[in-house]
């Protein structure tokens, strides 16, 4: 039964990952740009979060879970907006710069997103008011969920349904699938793109900073490092189930979730962050397209 | 400004060569420790980034793990030097060889992916690096602690203590490192990674063993670093995972990128914007990151090809600029 447990707690972070992955896969998709900021936008979504709930609970007596609906609300809107800014600032200028410039100027900003948090926030570990904490569970067996695996499962495949339905069924989303496809041909057929690769750092970062807060709620602490492993974690991720590919990345994330867990579980749980390296090596060297990527010929 | 450029240019390189030389040998001397100290660390940074350079600047491939190999040759001279008493001086060479055929072994495999996701799996390694010098493998690296209590070096009978000792040893290493990179740049080699980082296919196809070439130049740039990590062990006396984190390989990566790809005063400047006054401005420490990262984006927006890039480079980006698009143009040629 030890192996359902563990199986229980990989699709969670899986769920956490694949969040956090959509942001660079998406990204990737219509700029082909590896958004190393995206971690750490994640990270300021958990600092978002605390400070709209510290904000929310300071004006009753008690407080519930019920509170971390607008907290996530809040998180999701503001860290769009930073994720927008972010890309008409550090991005957009880049455009037309070749593949190492904006990466530098990716980590350009995640060295300013990460030295803001800890200058605003501190470098101590913070952690989220009790108050919002769910307990409760359900077990079957000797497998146990939490009330708050439950919840963070349900959001996180609402979220992954939305947005599945959003780029597949909408305007908006099919003229995403057409700039991720050529930028040039899509102006022809009168896609305005900026406006398009704007609507993707709204999508992508919010969805990141939703998944900060609830990670940060899911694990009760966290530090302004938390976006740069997290962001690594997930991009593998993104890589497993082929870059730029939207299904790819919630296969993927749920696959590293699970596997990582399982290792962490059999073997030793020092190891676990190299289990991850190593996949994305592995997958680099045998499949770099990832698992549901098309093989396209790299451009020279 | 142009004028005095070219001024500067005519002037013998020899003469201003040797000028900047005397200034390094005696810059030290009316300094006290930490000051020393710093020069030694803007030094060994030089070393570092003209390592890292011949794989990102001569031959264009992105290289994010570097430190990784600079942990690695600390690590080979502190283990040598605490488990088999090796004299530290004759662990330099043993740290070359080591993070150089580990830098063999990591990269062969890799050698097929391009751009990004060369750049993704040189992370990966870097971590896993780190993470085994970490978790203790075998229990000989001391866990996140890290060793310590390595040799002094000893150089006739003395064991070398003073910071401006091993100023003088790394300057030693400098002007070695910048004569070896002047000398590769404009060797049958050097041609070679120009070549490959401007047109890979171009470059196969007039007979070029890409591969080769690629693999030479992360061998040399790895066991390079390697030998800086050395040289760190022998000042420092303790070595730590941390030499091998992320933040080191982006650290390294900026100074090459921000001096100048493939330039080699581009270094210079690099280290002295990413090392040394960060450093000296200690007090600011806490906004550091920030202003690196400020100065990062400004940067690749406002003077992508650094700020002493290498005439090559400037050509190649120049020429860019002017030339149509060649996709559009093959497109044409071919309807």
């Amino acid at each position: 039964m030890q192996f359902l447990q563990q199986m229980i707690n990989g699709i969670t972070i899986g769920a956490f990952y694949v969040l956090v992955a959509l942001g660079y896969t998406m990204v990737y998709g219509v700029l082909k740009l590896i958004n190393f900021a995206h971690g750490d936008l994640f990270m300021w979504g958990a600092y978002i979060g605390l400070t709209s709930l510290t904000g929310l609970l300071s004006f009753v007596a008690q407080g519930s879970a019920w509170f971390a609906v607008p907290a996530i609300i809040v998180v999701m809107v503001t860290v769009a907006i930073i994720g927008v800014l972010v890309e008409r600032i550090a991005y957009r200028p880049l455009r037309n710069a070749g593949r190492l410039a904006p990466v530098i100027s990716a980590l350009g900003v995640a060295f300013i997103l990460q030295s803001l948090a800890r200058n605003i926030y501190g470098a101590s570990y913070k952690t989220y008011p009790q108050d919002v904490a769910l307990s409760g569970g359900f077990s079957f067996g000797s497998a146990r969920v939490s009330l708050m695996q439950v919840i963070v499962l349900v959001i996180s495949f609402l979220l992954m349904a939305v947005l599945y339905l959003f780029v597949q069924r909408t305007r908006i989303g099919t003229a995403m699938r057409a700039v991720s496809l050529n930028h040039d041909v899509s102006r022809l057929m009168g896609i305005d793109v900026d406006n398009i690769i704007a609507v993707v750092f709204l999508i992508g970062p919010g969805l990141g900073g939703v998944a900060g807060m609830i990670v940060a709620l899911y694990y009760g602490s966290f530090d302004f490092t938390v976006g740069w492993v997290f962001g690594l974690k997930a991009f593998i991720a993104a890589i497993l189930g082929g870059i730029g590919n939207i299904p790819g990345a919630m296969i993927g994330g749920m696959l590293l979730g699970v596997v990582e867990t399982l290792g962490a579980g059999y073997l030793s749980p020092q190891w676990k962050d190299v289990i991850a390296y190593v996949i994305l090596i592995l997958i680099l060297v045998f499949r770099p397209t990832g698992l549901l990527g098309e093989r396209v010929a790299e451009k020279v | 400004m142009k004028d005095l450029l070219k001024r500067f240019r005519s002037v013998k390189p020899l003469y201003w060569q040797g000028g900047l030389l005397a200034l390094a040998l005696v810059l030290p001397v009316p300094l006290g420790d930490y000051y020393r100290s710093v020069l030694w660390r803007t030094g060994l940074y030089i070393m570092l980034g003209l390592s890292l350079n011949i794989i990102v600047g001569y031959a264009g491939l992105f290289q994010l793990g570097h430190a990784a190999f600079y942990a690695v040759g600390a690590y080979t001279a502190g283990m040598l030097n605490i488990y088999f008493n090796v004299p530290l001086l004759l662990t330099l060479p043993l740290s070359i060889l080591v993070a150089a055929i580990l830098g063999y072994l990591l990269t062969r495999p890799i050698l097929h992916l391009r751009g990004d996701y060369l750049c993704i799996v040189t992370i990966a390694f870097g971590e896993v690096v780190r993470l085994v010098l970490v978790n203790n493998i075998f229990g000989i690296t001391g866990g996140a602690n890290g060793l310590s209590g390595i040799d002094r070096p000893m150089l006739f009978g003395i064991a070398l203590r003073e910071p401006i000792y091993h100023y003088y040893i790394v300057l030693l290493f400098v002007v070695i490192t910048i004569f070896a990179s002047q000398r590769l740049q404009d060797s049958r080699l050097g041609r070679a990674w120009r070549y490959v980082r401007e047109d890979e296919v171009a470059a196969e196809a007039m007979g070029i063993n890409t591969t080769q070439a690629k693999l030479l130049a992360f061998v040399l740039g790895s066991g390079w670093a390697g030998l800086a990590g050395a040289l760190y062990a022998a000042k420092i006396t303790v070595i730590s995972p941390d030499q091998g984190k992320f933040m080191e390989s982006v650290i390294l990566f900026c100074i090459v990128v921000l001096g100048g790809t493939g330039s080699i005063p581009g270094a210079f400047v690099g280290t002295l914007g990413m090392v040394t006054l960060p450093e000296l401005s200690r007090p600011l420490k806490a906004w550091r990151d920030a202003w690196l990262g400020v100065a990062m984006v400004t940067m690749m927006i406002a003077r992508p090809e650094g700020l002493w890039p290498s005439r090559h480079v400037r050509l190649e980006i120049e020429s860019e600029e002017e030339a149509p698009d060649p996709s559009l143009a093959v497109t044409g040629g071919s309807g």
